[in-house]
């Protein structure tokens, strides 16, 4: 009995074409053949069920008793049907294997039968083949026997040739050096010797022999000797030089005395040329080649490729010194002469000593005498006291270079300088020269900071001067201009500061463009195609604390500190500073509070990109002193212009009689002075402060006739003041008024407008004039003036402050002391002073 | 702390003059010269008992004139000397005299009649006691119509009180007392020459150099004078940037000078070297119209101001007790300072001690007491007298 799995997924039977059931059907077959491996797994899990029909473990019996207990009769019916036909199918497929590997076996059997045919041939062929070559053995080994003797006689001969010829040889040599000689083929006579050499040493017991070794010795000695001679020579090219010093160690010189001389020989030369370079900085005696041969020969460490090449034409040309008496060259041109002189041949003298005492092949004898070593020791030694004296001449020189104009020349100069001693750096790794060198860029580097910061405040105070002058030169037609029209308000002050802004925009912009063209230039250190750019002092100090603290911030210092020294020496000794510059100065700090500091460091970050390494100064710190800087000088204007009208004010009560003056009629001139001198400071203050707040006027007074102490009910207020009968109340009045009034600041800081700069001046002039009052004594006209006086000042000065109370105050507080100190105390009718100030 | 505060009297009457009893040693005591046009002027004599805390005064009359300098006699405790204004108008009818009137500032010296101090002390809560103020005795004048206004008197520091200095316009003048102080006489003058109407502002004398020195201030020049040869010995061109208007001497340093003006600044000078104020001082917001050196602890300074302020300030660096005392930070919470003091500095910084704001006025004068070194006194234009003290915490600190 046979079945299969899929009996019990009757709807899953394919169709037999499919080649997935082909497979399975291969499979299958292996299966029953045992060929089973590829299934092993599967065949692991199933193996215990007896009722797998393809298991191993199959048992029938059980399969059948298991499907006769559990399907009924039409499933076994279709059971046994499958079956059938799966057993028909597998017979089938067997029939046709079987049918297949019979038809293989039978042209396999083929094949074989003609194998065996075509050996037997190979076989005859073999056993012709070993017949032959034993007879061409024998053949062979007859010939040979027959050619021996001769063979020998030939070996012979050829030997004795060859001996001959070394003989030859040797005879021939003292001849043949001495002609070298007289050619100067050296190193052919060098050659020819050293291969001799050895023979004559070990045959030199024979006396020919000796004879010629003595006379080759004695040819050998007066070569050395014409080699030493020419090699002392400074003539001699450096190809020519190098020649003789290989020549000299093979004919066993002494290396370090080589060495030395060579090194000796080559300082001459590099000494010319450094004094050529120190003949250029003394000026007046320069005389020196202008025309450097090309100015720029390319990389230079070309050179160590071709250490021959080119030699330099700096000691042909510095024998001819007074080739063209140049006037002082620039500082590019004498680092240029520097490089292509100096730097290039040190570059060649090292190239080429280090092929002739470095890197020469090592052979035996010269290796144990450890050339290399001492040979770099004595070139570092000569390297480096060359270029102290190099470094020193051009930093002799870059001090020289003090104008600021153009910084593009310096830079170039120092790049070139600091790129050529790369090559060096590449020839002598190790050497200190090139750090050295990028020191003296960095001392060039801070040297030139150092004369930009001192070039901008020259600018700085130069500009100031121009200020003065300026402010100086309409002044004087100003002023003209200005006195008779003392209400015209605006129109009185445009005459004379009417530039003031302007002064103010090109002062600022002018400075502002300096820092720029400064920061563009010494920028030009930072760029990206100069060598030492990239040397982290230029990525780090020198942007951060050279060109921002040193540079910037310090200028910005200079700035506010050269303005609070206008406040302090100018206060005591009567003022040189002309107030305009202070208050145009005042509103330059301001605005470098406000912006331009912020902008001035943003830029400069932007263009340096400073990374903060060390602490730097907070730009809220430079603005918190530039607004000090500021302050200050917006305090000192309003002391210094509030001094100016106080002087007029005390004046005009210091020198006058007030006992004995006569009956006012007129509002005293002075007092006009200080309003319109006020007017003018008022204009001059709004061209560069805003307004400010006042405090709300009262309506009254825009009518002008508002006054504390004139109106009809005020004049009793004071009146008893000064009257017999109640002197105590004098003082009650007062202090009573002034517990309600707040004390008087008189010179205090200011704000930054208008109406406070204004409020300032007028406080201090009025309280001098108060002051003054008190130490004089009154007569009843006297009284009367002072009235007038105040009324005037009442009517114009109260526009221009932010408290008109405060004018009030004071003004009052002038007449009650006026009072206080008068003989004949009689006040004039309110009426009387308003027609006297309406006139004017 | 109570003993601490401020103790204030008023005048009636407007005031600039005021001196401390120079000869009195034991009594805290000031006079006060007053101003008034329309009035008898007062001499004020205000004692100040410490221990009660309380001021008692006598009147006595000026009736000569409005006073715009007092001066006390080094020597008698009696003797004093005022610059007084004399109006010659004040007595008539103005409209008979007013092209006539003139305003002349004159010198004299008065001597205390002997029975004010047993009969008329009162307190000044009784104002009105004094019906019948005595009049001063005058013993000279120290005139001379030729030599114009004079606008300062000095005795001789610790003189026996017959010398005395008047300035007057432009001229210094040397006065000798003779005959108690009865009879003066000029012994030599100096005359300040120069362009322009020069002035003599105030001046004051030496007490170093055996008192044969003399420092002026005229505009804002200061200038030293030889007493012997009445010649200038030094002069400190635009000491200050406007008018000078107070001069004093270190009392135990005798180069040193403070000066005070119009600049709001108070300068120490060493006459030495004149070219640079060794300090400056910039703490008043209006002139500075006195400054005092303490008689005993030179390093403090007392100035008053027409800010109405008076400043107490610190002067260790200059002192002539630079080193004297540690600062202990405990001691210096005084907290009715307007001025912090700087608590963490050492000893040798310069501060301010003290601003005093209880005038409402000018201050013109202020001064130490002559027998209490820790007290002071400032006068204001209206009349204000206030005695202040020198903070204890710092008292102890200098003494200690």
């Amino acid at each position: 009995m046979d079945g299969d799995i899929n009996a019990t997924a009757p709807g899953t039977t394919p169709p037999d074409t499919d080649p997935a059931r082909k497979r399975r059907v291969h499979g299958m077959l292996k299966l029953y053949y045992g060929l089973n491996e590829e299934g092993k797994t599967v065949d692991q899990a199933e193996s215990m069920d007896p009722c797998d029909i393809n298991g191993p473990h199959f048992d029938p019996e059980v399969y059948l008793n298991k499907l006769r207990r559990e399907c009924s009769l039409g499933e076994l019916m279709d059971q046994e049907t499958c079956m059938v036909k799966q057993i028909r199918s597998l017979d089938s497929d067997m029939q046709t294997l079987v049918y297949e590997n019979y038809n293989k076996f039978i042209s396999a059997t083929d094949t074989i039968r003609k194998m065996k045919n075509d050996f037997k041939k190979m076989e005859d062929e073999m056993d012709c083949l070993s017949t032959n070559m034993a007879s061409i053995t024998d053949f062979s080994a007859r010939i040979s026997g027959t050619l021996q003797d001769q063979h020998a006689q030939i070996t012979k001969l050829s030997g004795v040739h060859t001996l001959l010829r070394k003989l030859q040889f040797l005879f021939e040599l003292p001849a043949r050096l001495n002609k070298c000689l007289e050619l100067q083929a050296y190193a052919q006579a060098v050659s020819s010797h050293r291969r001799a050499r050895c023979v004559l040493q070990q045959y030199s017991h024979m006396p020919s022999f000796r004879g010629i070794q003595d006379d080759c010795h004695a040819i050998m000695d007066k070569l050395a000797q014409e080699l030493r001679q020419k090699f002392r020579d400074g003539g001699s090219s450096a190809k020519d030089l190098s020649e003789c010093v290989e020549l000299l160690l093979q004919l066993d010189e002494p290396a370090e005395e080589l060495c030395d001389k060579f090194l000796s020989h080559a300082q001459s030369r590099l000494e010319a040329d450094l004094l050529g370079l120190e003949a250029e900085l003394r000026p007046p005696l320069s005389y020196g080649p202008t025309a450097v041969t090309d100015p720029y020969t390319g990389p230079a460490h070309r050179l160590s490729v071709e250490p021959t090449a080119g030699s330099p034409t700096g000691p042909s040309s510095l024998n001819n010194p007074f080739l063209s008496p140049s006037s002082r060259t620039d500082i590019l041109e004498f680092i240029d002469r520097g490089c292509n002189e100096f730097v290039s041949s040190l570059c060649l003298v090292i190239a080429s000593y280090q092929e002739l005492f470095v890197n020469r092949p090592q052979e035996g004898e010269l290796a144990s005498k450890n050339i290399p070593q001492m040979a770099i020791g004595k070139l570092h030694a000569f390297v480096d006291a060359l270029a102290t004296r190099y470094f020193s001449l051009v930093e002799r020189r870059i001090q020289e270079e003090k104008s600021v104009g153009d910084n593009s020349l310096l830079v170039r100069a120092l790049d070139r300088f600091h790129r050529r001693l790369q090559a060096v750096a590449k020839l002598l790794p190790g050497s200190a020269v090139p750090s050295q060198g990028t020191e003296i860029v960095v001392r060039a580097a801070r040297e030139r900071i150092k004369q930009y910061l001192a070039a901008l405040q020259s600018f700085y105070l130069n500009s100031l001067t121009d200020v003065r002058q300026a402010l100086a030169a309409p002044r004087l037609g100003g002023s003209s201009a200005g006195v008779g029209s003392h209400l015209g308000g605006p129109a009185t002050g445009k005459e004379a500061p009417a530039s003031l802004p302007e002064l103010l925009s090109t002062l600022s912009a002018s400075i502002l463009n300096q820092i720029k063209s400064v920061l563009a230039s010494v920028h030009l250190f930072t760029a990206k195609d100069i060598t030492f750019s990239n040397k982290p002092y230029f990525k780090g100090d020198f942007c951060s604390h050279g060109v921002r603290e040193s540079l910037v911030v310090n200028f910005i210092k200079f700035v506010c500190q050269s303005s609070r020294q206008f406040c302090e020496s100018a206060g005591d000794r009567g003022g040189s500073t002309p107030p305009a510059l202070l208050l145009l100065l005042s509103r330059l700090c301001l605005d470098y509070e406000t912006s331009t500091i912020t902008y001035i460091l943003t830029l400069t970050d932007e263009q340096f990109l400073v990374q903060h390494h060390s602490p730097v100064t907070a730009v809220t710190a430079l603005c918190g002193e530039a607004r000090e800087a500021a302050q200050k000088l917006l305090n000192h204007y309003v002391k210094v212009q509030g001094l100016i009208i106080s002087q007029m004010l005390r004046k005009s009560v210091e020198t006058r009689d007030w006992v004995n003056t006569i009956e006012p009629r007129n509002v005293r001139a002075v007092m006009k002075r200080v309003v319109e001198d006020t007017t003018s400071i008022d204009v001059q203050v709004g061209l560069l402060y805003e307004e400010g707040v006042r405090k709300a006027h009262s309506s009254d007074s825009s009518k002008r006739t508002f006054s504390v102490y004139s109106s009809s009910r005020q004049q009793t207020r004071y009146a008893p003041s000064y009257t017999p009968s109640a002197p105590m109340d004098t003082n009650l009045l007062s202090n009573i008024h002034k517990l309600f009034s707040e004390r008087v600041e008189i010179f205090s800081p200011v704000e930054f407008n208008k109406v406070s700069v204004l409020t300032g001046i007028i406080k201090i002039s009025l309280k001098t004039f108060l002051e003054c009052v008190r130490l004089r004594t009154f007569g009843r006209y006297g009284l009367q003036q002072i009235q007038v006086d105040c009324h005037y000042l009442q009517m114009y000065l109260w526009r221009f402050v932010s408290d008109e109370n405060l004018v009030h105050f004071l003004l009052d507080e002038i007449v009650g002391s006026t009072a206080h100190r008068c003989l004949d105390p009689a006040p004039m009718e309110q009426s009387v002073i308003e027609v006297i100030c309406e006139r004017g | 702390m109570e003993d601490d505060a401020p103790v204030i009297y008023g005048l009636e009457f407007q005031a600039r003059a005021l001196t401390s009893q120079t000869a009195e040693s034991d009594a805290i005591r000031f006079l006060v010269g007053t101003q008034s046009l329309k009035f008898d002027n007062q001499i004020h004599i205000i004692d100040f008992d410490d221990e009660n805390n309380i001021i008692s005064k006598s009147v006595l009359l000026h009736q000569a004139g409005e006073i715009w300098h007092i001066s006390a006699s080094p020597a008698d405790k009696a003797v004093l000397s005022t610059c007084y204004n004399k109006s010659e108008a004040s007595t008539l009818p103005f409209h008979v005299t007013r092209h006539l009137s003139r305003v002349v500032t004159c010198g004299a010296v008065w001597r205390m009649p002997p029975e004010w101090e047993s009969g008329s002390h009162e307190s000044p809560d009784d104002p009105h006691n004094s019906h019948n103020p005595q009049n001063l005795e005058l013993l000279c004048h120290l005139d001379n119509s030729a030599h114009g206004n004079t606008s300062s008197v000095l005795w001789e520091p610790m003189g026996d009180g017959t010398r005395v200095i008047s300035l007057a316009d432009n001229h210094a003048l040397l006065w000798d007392l003779t005959e108690s102080s009865t009879q003066a006489t000029i012994s030599s003058s100096a005359t300040l020459e120069g362009k322009g109407q020069l002035k003599f502002t105030s001046g004051k004398w030496s007490p170093h150099h055996n008192c044969t020195q003399l420092a002026t201030a005229n505009d804002t020049a200061i200038r030293g004078w030889d007493l012997r040869t009445m010649s200038q010995i030094y002069c400190i061109e635009n000491a200050h940037g406007q008018l000078v208007r107070d001069l004093d001497f270190n009392p135990n340093k005798q180069y040193y000078l403070a000066s005070c003006g119009d600049d709001c600044k108070v300068k120490f000078w060493d006459v030495r070297n004149i070219n640079e104020p060794v300090k400056n001082l910039e703490e008043h917001s209006h002139w500075v119209w006195s400054v005092r050196y303490n008689h005993s602890h030179d390093q403090l300074v007392l100035t008053g101001s027409s800010d109405s302020r008076v400043i107490l300030s610190n002067m260790v660096s200059i002192s002539s007790e630079p080193f004297g005392h540690l600062v202990d930070d405990d001691d210096l919470s005084d907290g009715e300072d307007n001025h912090q003091y700087d608590k963490s500095k050492e000893p040798l910084q310069d501060s301010i001690i003290s601003t005093y704001e209880e005038h409402e006025d000018s201050v013109y004068a202020v001064e130490w007491s002559s027998a209490d070194p820790w007290l002071f006194a400032s006068l204001s234009y209206d009349g204000r007298l206030v005695i202040n003290r020198v903070p204890r915490a710092l008292k102890y600190h200098i003494l200690l």
